[in-house]
C-alpha cells in the first residue's frame, strides 16, 4: 500500500505541488492526470525522491520514504519514462539487468530474470538479448524501458508518461500489454498521463490533478458520471461522457438470452464496441460469444439503458 | 560524346588530378648533388639518373590510380609508385656519388617530395574507399612501419645526406628520439592525469566551467615560442628560490620548462572535450540512470563515462598530436627531442640536418593519429548513432 500523506512541494514561494493526500491500494494501478504545469510529474518524482518534499510524507507499506538515502529507495521502486532512457551503449539484456545489478544478484539469476521479462513484452529472447537499442523500434525499446523498471520485482512501478512518445495504434497496444502484464504480477503501478483517454482505459482508480491540488480520486466510472469540478467535467469531455462511461462496462453486464443477426463479438467487449457495431451495420442486437460458444446477444435497448442509469 | 561520358564515369576524379600532379613533378628535379653539406646544389632529371625504371613504375602506379575501382587495384599502383620512388633513390644516389669529390651530398629534391605527397595521397584516397576496419587499418599501419623501418635499416639509402647527418650522430639521434616521446607522451599523460578529473569537476560544477575553460582557452592563445620564452625566466626563478627544486631537474631551461609549457597547452583539448563528452550523454539515459537508484558515481563510471569516451579521446588525439609537434619548438630552449637537430640544422644552414629532425617528427604524427583514430573507433562500440 502506497499512502501519500499531505505532501507539497514548493518551487521559489509558489506551491507545485499542494498538501496531495491519496492511498494507493498494492496490486492496483492508479492513473496521476492533470494539465502541463498542473504539478502530475512533481508529485510522481517526489515518491522516489527525485525530488524532495517540502513537507509532508509518503509511506510504501508502512515505511517512510525518507528514513532510506534516495538511491536505496530507488532501487526498491520501477521507474520508466517518456522516451524510454535506455542506455544506448548497452544491450537489451544489460539494460534490463541494470537495477539487479546494482543490487548484485548473482549472474544466472540475472540471466534468467531477462529472459522471463523477455518473454512476459512478447520479445524472443534469443532475437533480442544482444541488441542494441538503436536497432529496436519505438515500441519495442518503449517495452524494454518497462521491462527494466520491472526487473527487480519493485514494491512499486512510477512511470511518467510512458506512452507519451508513440503513435496512437503502438500506443493502444502498449496500454493493454501494460494492463495484462499488471494483472499477471500484481504490480501496484503509480502512471502520470496528461490523456483522460489513456487514464480511463488503465486505472483502477484516477487521481486528477489541478493548479498542484488533487480535484478528485476515483474509480473511471465515477469520474465520468460525477465529476468533481468543472475542470475534471473538461478533462473528461463533457460530449463524450457517455461513450466514455460505455466503454467501461463489458458486454458480459447486459447479455440476455436471445438470438440476433451477423457478426458476433467477445463478452469482454465493451458496450461502446456493441454500440459502434450496431451503428455501423444498422442492427438492433449483436450476438455475444464466450469461449467459442454463443451466450445470447445485447441489444440496444439495453445499451441505452446503461447510458442513462447513472442518472 | 556519350562513349567520353562513359569514359569519364569510370574515372576517379582525385586520380586523374594525382596522374597530372605526379606527371608534373616528373619533369621537375628529382634529386640534388652539392658539393659538401652546406652550399646549395645543383638539380638532376628524373631522366639523367641510374635505375630509370623506378620512373617507369611511379608512371605506372599513377595509371593504375586513374580507374574509380577496383579500390585494391588503385591500391597497388600506390605502393608500385613508392617503391619505384625508392629505386630511384637507391640506384640513383650512388650513380651521382660516383666520382663527385669526397665531401659530396646527394638528397631528393622538389620532385621526389611531390612525387612522395602525391602517392600517399593517392594512397589515402584509396584506403579511404575500401573503408578498413579498425583491425586493418592497425595491421596496414604496422606493416608500413616495419616495411620502412627494414628500408631504412637495410642501409640501401645510407647514400643519401639526411642518412649520412644520422650516421654521424647516431647516438644521439636515439637519445633524442627518446627524449622527444617522452616530452610528448609524457605531457600527454600529465595533462590527462590533471585534465581528467578537472574535466569531471567541470562538468558537475557549471560555475567552475565558466572559470576553468576561459583560463585555458586564454594560455592555449599564447604563442608556442612565447609560451616557451615565458617558462625560462618563471622555472628559472622556482629553481633558484624552492630548495631542492634544482636537484630534481627544474631549471629555466631544459627539459623542464618544454615538459611544462607542453602540459597547459594540452589542458584545454583535455578538458574541454572530457566536459564535451561527459555532457554528450542522453538527458532521458541519466534521468533514467538517477531514476533507477544509481548513485553519482556510479552514473559517471557506468553511463557518462563510456558514452564521452570517443569525444574524450578525441581531446587525448588533438593533445598527441599537437605535442609531438610543439616538441620541437622545446629544442630551441635546451629541453631537447628532435628539435634540436632541427635547430642545429638551421643555425648551420645544413638543410638535411633539418630534415632529421623534421622528417621522424611529422612520420611521428602521422602514425600517432592513425593510431589514436583506431582506438577512438574501437570505443563506439553501438551498432548505430542512438538518438
Amino acid at each position: 500500500m502506497i499512502e501519500i500523506d499531505s505532501i507539497t512541494k514548493v518551487y521559489n514561494g509558489e506551491k507545485a505541488v499542494d498538501s496531495v493526500s491519496m492511498t494507493a491500494e498494492t496490486g492496483t494501478i492508479t492513473v496521476i492526470v492533470g494539465t502541463s504545469g498542473s504539478g502530475k510529474t512533481t508529485l510522481l518524482r517526489m515518491i522516489n525522491r527525485l525530488e524532495e518534499p517540502s513537507s509532508g510524507e509518503v509511506r510504501i507499506n508502512g515505511d517512510s520514504t525518507a528514513d532510506v538515502k534516495p538511491h536505496i529507495l530507488r532501487r526498491r521502486i520501477g521507474y520508466a519514462i517518456q522516451g524510454h532512457g535506455l542506455f544506448p551503449h548497452h544491450t537489451v539484456a544489460r539494460n534490463i539487468a541494470a537495477v539487479p545489478e546494482l543490487l548484485d544478484w548473482p549472474k544466472d539469476k540475472i540471466r534468467e530474470r531477462v529472459d522471463e521479462l523477455l518473454d512476459l513484452f512478447s520479445m524472443e529472447p534469443d532475437q533480442f538479448r544482444g541488441r542494441y537499442p538503436a536497432e529496436l523500434s519505438g515500441g519495442q525499446a518503449q517495452r524494454v524501458g518497462v521491462a527494466r523498471a520491472l526487473a527487480s520485482r519493485p514494491d512499486l512501478l512510477l512511470m511518467d508518461e510512458p506512452f507519451g512518445a508513440l503513435d496512437p495504434i503502438i500506443r493502444t497496444r502498449a496500454q493493454e500489454d501494460l494492463r495484462r502484464i499488471q494483472r499477471r504480477l500484481g504490480s501496484t503501478i503509480m502512471l502520470v498521463t496528461h490523456d483522460m483517454e489513456e487514464a480511463i482505459r488503465l486505472g483502477d482508480r484516477v487521481a486528477v490533478m489541478d493548479a498542484g491540488r488533487l480535484v478528485q480520486h476515483a474509480s473511471p466510472a465515477e469520474i465520468i458520471a460525477n465529476p468533481a469540478t468543472e475542470f475534471v467535467a473538461d478533462m473528461v469531455g463533457n460530449v463524450e461522457r457517455p461513450l466514455r462511461l460505455l466503454s467501461l462496462i463489458p458486454l458480459s453486464e447486459i447479455v440476455e438470452d436471445g438470438a440476433a443477426e451477423g457478426e458476433a463479438l467477445p463478452a469482454d467487449a465493451s458496450l461502446r464496441d456493441a454500440l459502434s457495431a450496431c451503428l455501423w451495420t444498422g442492427r438492433e442486437a449483436v450476438p455475444v460469444v464466450q469461449d467459442g460458444s454463443a451466450v445470447g446477444c445485447a441489444t440496444l435497448a439495453a445499451i441505452r439503458a446503461r447510458a442513462e442509469a447513472h442518472r | 560524346m556519350t562513349g567520353w561520358a562513359r569514359a569519364g564515369a569510370g574515372l576517379s576524379a582525385p586520380g586523374v588530378l594525382f596522374a597530372l600532379l605526379g606527371c608534373g613533378a616528373l619533369l621537375v628535379p628529382f634529386m640534388t648533388l652539392a658539393a659538401n653539406r652546406i652550399v646549395a646544389g645543383e638539380g638532376v632529371m628524373v631522366w639523367s639518373l641510374d635505375g630509370r625504371a623506378g620512373a617507369l613504375a611511379v608512371i605506372a602506379g599513377l595509371a593504375l590510380g586513374l580507374p574509380l575501382r577496383p579500390a585494391w587495384l588503385r591500391l597497388i599502383g600506390a605502393m608500385l609508385g613508392l617503391a619505384g620512388l625508392l629505386w630511384l633513390l637507391v640506384q640513383g644516389a650512388p650513380g651521382l656519388l660516383d666520382g663527385a669529390g669526397e665531401y659530396a651530398r646527394v638528397s631528393p629534391a622538389a620532385g621526389f617530395w611531390c612525387l612522395l605527397v602525391v602517392l600517399m595521397l593517392l594512397m589515402a584516397d584509396a584506403l579511404a574507399q575500401m573503408s578498413p576496419g579498425a583491425a586493418m587499418r592497425g595491421v596496414l599501419l604496422l606493416a608500413v612501419g616495419g616495411a620502412l623501418a627494414l628500408i631504412l635499416g637495410s642501409g640501401a639509402l645510407s647514400d643519401l645526406s639526411v642518412m649520412q647527418e644520422h650516421a654521424a650522430r647516431r647516438d644521439a639521434f636515439m637519445r633524442e628520439a627518446v627524449r622527444h616521446l617522452g616530452l610528448a607522451f609524457g605531457s600527454l599523460a600529465a595533462a590527462a592525469l590533471i585534465g581528467f578529473p578537472l574535466g569531471v569537476l567541470c562538468h558537475r560544477r557549471p560555475e567552475l566551467r565558466g572559470t576553468v575553460l576561459p583560463v585555458l582557452s586564454f594560455l592555449q592563445t599564447i604563442p608556442s615560442l612565447a609560451m616557451f620564452g615565458l617558462m625560462i625566466p618563471l622555472l628559472g626563478w622556482v629553481g633558484d628560490a624552492v630548495p631542492g627544486a634544482q636537484a630534481i631537474g627544474i631549471a629555466g631551461i631544459g627539459f623542464a620548462p618544454a615538459f611544462l609549457a607542453l602540459v597547459l597547452y594540452s589542458l584545454l583539448p583535455v578538458v574541454g572535450n572530457t566536459v564535451a563528452g561527459l555532457a554528450a550523454t542522453p538527458p532521458a539515459a541519466l534521468e533514467a540512470a538517477r531514476g533507477m537508484g544509481m548513485t553519482a558515481g556510479q552514473r559517471l563510471i557506468r553511463v557518462e563515462l563510456p558514452l564521452g569516451l570517443p569525444v574524450i579521446l578525441t581531446g587525448l588525439r588533438i593533445v598527441l598530436v599537437q605535442n609531438i609537434g610543439l616538441a620541437v619548438i622545446a629544442g630551441l630552449i635546451g629541453g631537447g627531442g628532435f628539435g634540436t637537430f632541427v635547430f642545429q640544422g638551421l643555425n648551420q644552414t645544413a638543410t638535411d640536418l633539418i630534415l632529421l629532425g623534421a622528417l621522424p617528427t611529422v612520420a611521428l604524427a602521422l602514425s600517432a593519429a592513425i593510431a589514436m583514430d583506431i582506438l577512438v573507433d574501437l570505443t563506439r562500440r553501438t551498432p548505430r548513432d542512438s538518438r
